[in-house]
């Protein structure tokens, strides 16, 4: 027992010595954080699957936004091309939050970040008819972190097939 | 349902109208009245047949457990050990010995007894001022033999009330959403207690996501938010009953529900193309009523508790603030003007508060105001909390809590926690899964 408890104690002084080496290195993690995300917007690939080649399914958007970013707009006029070269497939776009909002406010946040790329998309001349907009608000994260790069992959939009 | 099953409730003795103790619940109260709720007495023949019927060992200690420990919770009453006690629950239900009470520093006595008569649990409970040495107050009920926690509940809100001067809010539920699995793939059920934690039933299978109940103030109904088939709308759950309607027939999410105070309305959002406004619609006449009308996002609706006002949260300005305006959607005037973002607004049942929900420099706050936007006090900061919903008394509030996780997504809980207006006596409450989105009801009996 009184090992057992010597154990854990000398296994909670090496976890305090790893968090505190974590912040030595810190300088590190932020460039790296950097690398993937512009502003607060994720510009990461680790998340984002492909509805086809060259047609990522996703956007990401920054903090409280709906604004789509240039390469938001990009991913979006790929989809466009996609969908007008199917023209059989419909889609649903799930809009998501990050975890640090109100619940409600969330939801209507997920809608109209749903919402800018179904715009973006009947610009490029994709029927809404063939859209629908889901919110998940912050139920749905991808990723469970919380920290500002988890966060940032979890405000996004994401265009799924609907049939 | 449970109202009808109650009960015959008489006053033995005329209540003395002199207020002898008082407890004054305006203030953190750092020196709860110290008390001592002597065991119900019970005759051996009918704990006995409560044993039988019940399982209970002893019914009256039971029934005097709950009394203690919702005195306990309040954090305005001391109850005092029972193993100091002098006098034998039977003699003390009949004239307390008040300077063996004394003795011990308790400054207000509850006696009582429970018999088994006609298949019915009969109480009597007796409330006294030991200094004074006198009763201060007298009641009997009887009720089915399973009504006992509820009993419990109700002496303790007879007391509360007695010795506050306000209205007690043991004898009320809580629903809310219990939560299991990885945040990534979270399982979501309505589920409902008592409000000390009790008689917890779910109320929805798991198989769609739920969210945000809320009780009717008038009635056991619930309306809530519903992923039902992929479509996030607004439902009514008859909680007695089981049945389930949705709200409406809206071309999209509706979201954000609550009742008007008099139960014949609901108040939600709709969503629709990037915005979100405020609807209501009568449950009678299926009339909807468009009350905002405006680009931006418009959710959280509570009605005042006259009916003739709304508060809600609009980010109008640019950013999340809280707003209060006439029932019909006029005079729209924002109140929230501190540094951060402000959300979920609800109206005080007492009518001079909005509790809300404050996002600021990466931590979030419960706190009030009045209803003109002056006063904000902040109760509570965490890492993530939020939804106070007020007990029926307006003199506390419940909310929920959210802990960080670590860098691989570990360790996340939620939680459902309580707190006093006055920013004290915070407690967890204790739930069989984790839990978020809690609602209040009104008092049960009245």
């Amino acid at each position: 027992m009184r090992l057992n408890k010597i154990l854990k104690n000398t296994l909670l002084v090496l976890t305090a010595c790893l968090v505190l080496s974590a912040c030595a290195t810190k300088k590190e993690v932020a460039t790296d954080i950097q690398g993937q995300m512009q502003g607060d917007v994720y510009t990461g690939t680790d998340t984002v699957e492909y509805l086809a080649d060259g047609v990522p399914d996703r956007v990401f958007f920054a903090t409280n936004e709906s604004i789509l970013t240039t390469a938001s707009r990009e991913t979006l006029r790929a989809q466009a091309a996609w969908l007008r070269k199917n023209p059989n497939i419909n889609v649903v776009l799930e809009g998501h939050a990050d975890e640090r909002g109100t619940r409600e406010y969330n939801l209507a946040l997920g809608e109209r970040r749903a919402n800018a790329a179904k715009d973006y998309l009947m610009t490029y001349g994709i029927s809404s008819d063939r859209i629908t907009v889901l919110s998940y608000g912050k139920e749905r994260p991808v990723d469970s972190g919380s920290n500002p790069l988890a966060w940032s992959k979890n405000r996004r939009s994401v265009t799924v097939k609907a049939n | 349902m449970l109202k009808k099953i109650f009960i015959l409730l008489f006053i033995l003795i005329p209540i003395n109208a002199n207020a002898l103790i008082e407890v004054d619940i305006t203030r953190g109260n750092l020196n709860p009245l110290p008390l001592a709720v002597s065991p119900l007495s019970i005759d051996e023949k009918s704990r006995k047949d409560f044993e039988k019927i019940l399982k209970k060992e002893n019914i009256g200690s039971e029934i005097s457990n709950i009394v203690e420990n919702n005195l306990r919770t309040s954090g305005l009453f001391n109850p005092l050990d029972k193993k100091a006690f002098l006098q034998a629950p039977d003699i003390a239900n009949l004239k307390p010995r008040f300077e063996d009470w004394n003795l011990i520093k308790a400054q207000a006595l509850i006696t009582g007894k429970v018999n088994y008569i006609d298949d019915k649990l009969r109480v009597e409970f007796r409330l006294w001022d030991v200094l004074a040495a006198k009763e201060m107050m007298a009641l009997a009920f009887t009720t089915v033999p399973n009504n006992w926690r509820r009993v419990g509940h109700i002496i303790s809100d007879k007391v509360y009330e007695r010795l506050t001067g306000e209205k007690g809010y043991f004898d009320t539920r809580i629903i809310y959403v219990s939560e299991e699995g990885p945040k990534t793939q979270r399982i979501k059920k309505l589920a409902i207690m008592d409000q000390d934690g009790a008689n917890n039933k779910f109320l929805t299978l798991g198989n769609e996501l739920v969210l945000t109940p809320r009780f009717n103030p008038a009635s056991q109904m619930v309306t809530y938010l519903s992923y039902f088939k992929n479509m996030p709308r607004v439902y009514l759950l008859d909680i007695e009953t089981g049945t389930q309607q949705v709200v409406g027939d809206f071309p999209g999410m509706t979201f954000a529900p609550r009742f008007s105070p008099d139960g014949k309305k609901i108040i939600m959002s709709f969503a629709k193309d990037g915005k979100s406004d405020i609807y209501t619609m009568d449950l009678e006449n299926r009339i909807v009523e468009k009350i905002t009308n405006h680009p931006s996002i418009d959710t959280s609706p509570s009605y005042s508790p006259d009916g003739k006002f709304i508060t809600f949260n609009s980010d109008r300005s640019g950013y999340q603030q809280i707003y209060v305006m006439k029932n019909d959607g006029s005079n729209v005037k924002r109140i929230s003007f501190g540094n951060g973002l402000y959300g979920t607004p609800v109206w005080s049942p007492r009518g001079d508060l909005i509790a809300f929900t404050k996002l600021h420099k990466g931590k979030f706050y419960i706190g009030v105001m009045r209803t003109d936007g002056s006063g904000e006090r902040l109760l509570t900061e965490n890492y993530y909390q939020e939804a106070p919903s007020w007990s029926p008394n307006g003199r506390v509030l419940i909310f929920y809590r959210e802990t960080k996780t670590n860098s691989k997504g570990e360790g996340f809980s939620a939680k459902l926690w309580s707190i006093d207006l006055t920013g004290y006596n915070e407690r967890q409450i204790k739930t069989p899964t984790d839990a978020s989105d809690p609602s209040w009801s009104s008092l049960l009996s009245n």
